[in-house]
């Protein structure tokens, strides 16, 4: 390990420190959650993840996280992203499909709409 | 800067080095790039994580926080499908993180000050980084690199920085006096003995923010001329000992304790040292002869440290809180210390609030701050909603203050000037239903028994004080006893060694000041107000209230409740023992005390 031998050195290192603690931090930041267990996978969760990806590195977005999570056990409606903006009660989409991605991260996450009529309603599932 | 969803953090301390670190990081990447997810995951390297490494490596995976131990190369391709493939933690490497939050320490409340407190629970004290990141050491850097000695001594003068041990000594005079002596060696320590019943102020910050008192102290060693500094922390602090000795590794490894500390020709470096238990150790010339490897008792001041200390040399010692706000006055500055406390007492002191109170745990205020704001905004009041009886301020050397105090602003000339002490900060809120000659015989009872029995008078005296409060607890005072307690508590007070000697007689003074009626109900009329003194308490059952539900009688340990089912019960006086586990037990209000 180098040792700090100037100002200049024990600066640098907060620096390197600082960007290491960024990550680590994730109070107000957006939380993005996708499903990918193997039913996830399997209808495409891997192709919407990184379209995410894509949107979030095109539109330089700061303070969001990406997070998997295993299956939810909801049948018919993966690949399933659920998305918590900071302070706001978490949302779940269902069908998210790459084709939809972009009108979802422009209009939930960048501009805190919820797209209502894409949101998993548990009782209309049930139905059909 | 490309977006990566995912970082993970390899620990490549030396250990993990040879642990096989690096082929863990190789071998992570290897598999990520085979699954094409090196676009997605990027994989950095970190100092030590937690513990030693056992098998391999530490990682932590973000933004998940989950921490994987012993990862060796041939758990590595699982590791990456399972969590990085179908987003699942791999249970039997993944270790609990440990609960940042406690019920030590809560939130700050809205009349809080946070400066020592602040970044406990927010960084993680066994990883310097986190220090760093938080302007770690940079208040060291800024004395190396543009303040002489005397700058830092007169920047503390100004700051009006007290020693927050108990006793309130400007801690920049205090460092004057090291600096001007003209003997070498000189060393540094720092009193980390805190044994107040129920504080743990001290505990806390060693263990949240262990490198805030090592930068004061180096800070403090480059001011006064030291090349050597000790950290005596109670035997009774584990895990403040280890982290404090992980700290001090970590700072060593970087260069900032050693030779020629960043690049300059200061050198210092730090050991901590361990007492055995002994709560007289707290007291500065115990604790140097501890250190020393003699008997812990105190000797006679002068010579005060500053001339002659450890090993007969030139010595500063200073409390744990003190070291810690020095980075903060240097960083920040006078000006913006001065902002906060009193005309004579600047910055914050942290409590420890303790009793009867809502909201027990730590706090942290500025100084002027009263005793209701403490006790009832930020401590939430009176456990159960009774009656606020008094405050004990300043552990078992301290004084009991009563309602009348409660609009004092605390500093450590209003509570002298009441009769009690600040001391290192410990708070006992007592309820309505706290028996003062009782509180005082507990108190007398726990300096009786730290007494270290060098001088007659805090031996010999603690001893008689806390026989006669014990037979007034007992219901056999006799009327004298309260003129030999007068006596006896003064001659303790002005005769004694040292300070446990001269402050144990403290809650019995207060006490008797306060609540001589209670003194004289337990002494004329064998009462005890406050229904506690077992000997002057019996239980009886309210026929009114008794359903004859059985209970009591159940869970009394010597058969002393008689009753049949659905009769009322009845308590036989000669065989009860007074626990008062009836009491307890009664769903119906039914056993009284009288």
């Amino acid at each position: 390990m180098p040792t700090i031998k100037s100002l200049e050195d024990l600066k640098r290192l907060r620096e390197e420190a600082q960007r290491v603690r960024k990550l680590k931090v994730n109070e107000g930041k957006t939380e993005i959650v996708v499903s990918m267990g193997t039913v996830g996978i399997a209808a495409g969760a891997r192709e919407t993840l990184k379209a995410i990806l894509n949107f979030i590195e095109a539109h330089n977005l700061q303070n969001t996280i990406i997070k998997q999570t295993g299956n939810l056990g909801i049948e018919g409606q993966d690949p399933l992203v659920q998305i918590t903006l900071p302070g706001a009660e978490k949302v779940l989409y269902g069908k998210v499909h790459p084709s939809f991605v972009d009108k979802l991260m422009q209009e939930h996450v960048c501009e805190g709409k919820v797209i209502a009529d894409k949101v998993f309603n548990p009782e209309i599932s049930a139905d059909t | 800067m490309p977006y990566y969803r995912s970082t993970v953090l390899v620990s490549v301390d030396p250990i993990a080095v040879e642990k096989g670190a690096y082929q863990v990081k190789e071998k992570i990447i290897a598999e990520l790039e085979k699954l094409n997810l090196l676009a997605e995951v990027q994989v950095i390297d970190t100092p030590r994580i937690g513990d030693p490494v056992k098998d391999g490596p530490d990682i932590l995976v973000y933004p998940e926080g989950t921490h994987y131990t012993s990862i060796t190369v041939d758990t590595v391709p699982m590791l990456v499908a399972e969590h990085f493939i179908k987003g699942r933690e791999l249970k039997q490497y993944a270790s609990v993180m440990r609960d940042l939050t406690d019920e030590e320490l809560s939130e700050p409340k809205p009349k809080e000050i946070r400066i020592i407190l602040d970044q406990i629970g927010k960084i993680d004290p066994r990883n310097i980084d986190d220090y760093l990141a938080v302007d770690g050491y940079m208040a060291l850097g800024k004395v190396l690199t543009e303040m002489t000695p005397e700058d830092v001594i007169q920047t503390l003068i100004d700051s009006k920085l007290r020693g927050r041990g108990g006793a309130g000594f400007p801690a920049g005079l205090k460092w004057k006096f090291a600096r001007q002596a003209v003997d070498t060696p000189k060393y540094i320590i720092c009193n980390a003995d805190e044994g107040d019943p129920g504080a743990f102020m001290n505990r806390k910050v060693l263990e949240g923010n262990p490198h805030s008192v090592i930068e004061g102290m180096i800070i403090g060693a480059y001011a006064i001329g030291s090349s050597q500094g000790y950290i005596y922390c109670r035997a009774e602090y584990p895990i403040a000992v280890s982290t404090l000795r992980l700290a001090i590794e970590q700072a060593r490894n970087l260069g900032l304790l050693g030779e020629n500390i960043m690049g300059t020709d200061f050198s210092f470096d730090l050991e901590v040292r361990m007492g055995a238990g002994a709560f007289v150790c707290g007291e500065e010339t115990a604790l140097i002869a501890s250190i020393e490897g003699k008997r812990g008792e105190p000797r006679v001041r002068p010579p005060f440290p500053a001339q002659k200390g450890l090993w007969g040399k030139p010595t500063n010692i200073n409390n744990v809180e003190t070291y810690a706000n020095v980075p903060q006055i240097i960083l920040k500055g006078v000006e913006w210390y001065s902002t906060m406390g009193t005309e004579k007492s600047k910055g914050t002191k942290t409590f420890a609030l303790a009793g009867d109170v809502a909201h027990t745990g730590l706090i942290e205020v500025p100084f002027g701050t009263t005793l209701r704001e403490i006790v009832f905004d930020i401590g939430g009041g009176i456990k159960g909603g009774k009656g606020f009886k008094a405050v004990q301020t300043g552990g078992p050397m301290g004084g009991c203050l009563t309602e009348e105090y409660l609009d004092l602003p605390v500093d450590y000339e209003t509570l002298g000037q009441a009769g009690s002490i600040m001391g290192s900060g410990g708070m006992v809120v007592m309820d309505e239903d706290t028996c003062m000659v009782d509180i005082a015989r507990f108190f007398m009872e726990f300096t009786q028994d730290e007494s270290c029995g060098k001088c007659v008078p805090c031996r010999i005296g603690t001893r008689r004080i806390l026989e006669i409060l014990e037979r007034i607890c007992r219901g056999e005072g006799v009327p004298e006893d309260i003129d030999r307690l007068e006596v006896l508590c003064q001659q303790t007070i002005q005769d004694s060694l040292c300070g446990l000697g001269q402050g144990a007689a403290n809650p019995v003074v207060s006490t008797m000041k306060h609540f001589m009626d209670e003194y004289k109900a337990h002494i004329y009329e064998h009462r005890c107000p406050a229904k506690v003194c077992r000997s002057l308490i019996r239980f009886e059952v309210d026929p009114e209230n008794c359903t004859g539900c059985t209970v009591c009688a159940r869970n009394c340990p010597v058969g002393a409740i008689a009753g049949e089912r659905k009769q009322i019960h009845h308590i036989n006086d000669d065989i009860c023992i007074r626990c008062g586990i009836c009491h307890q037990v009664c769903k119906f209000d039914a056993i009284k005390i009288v």
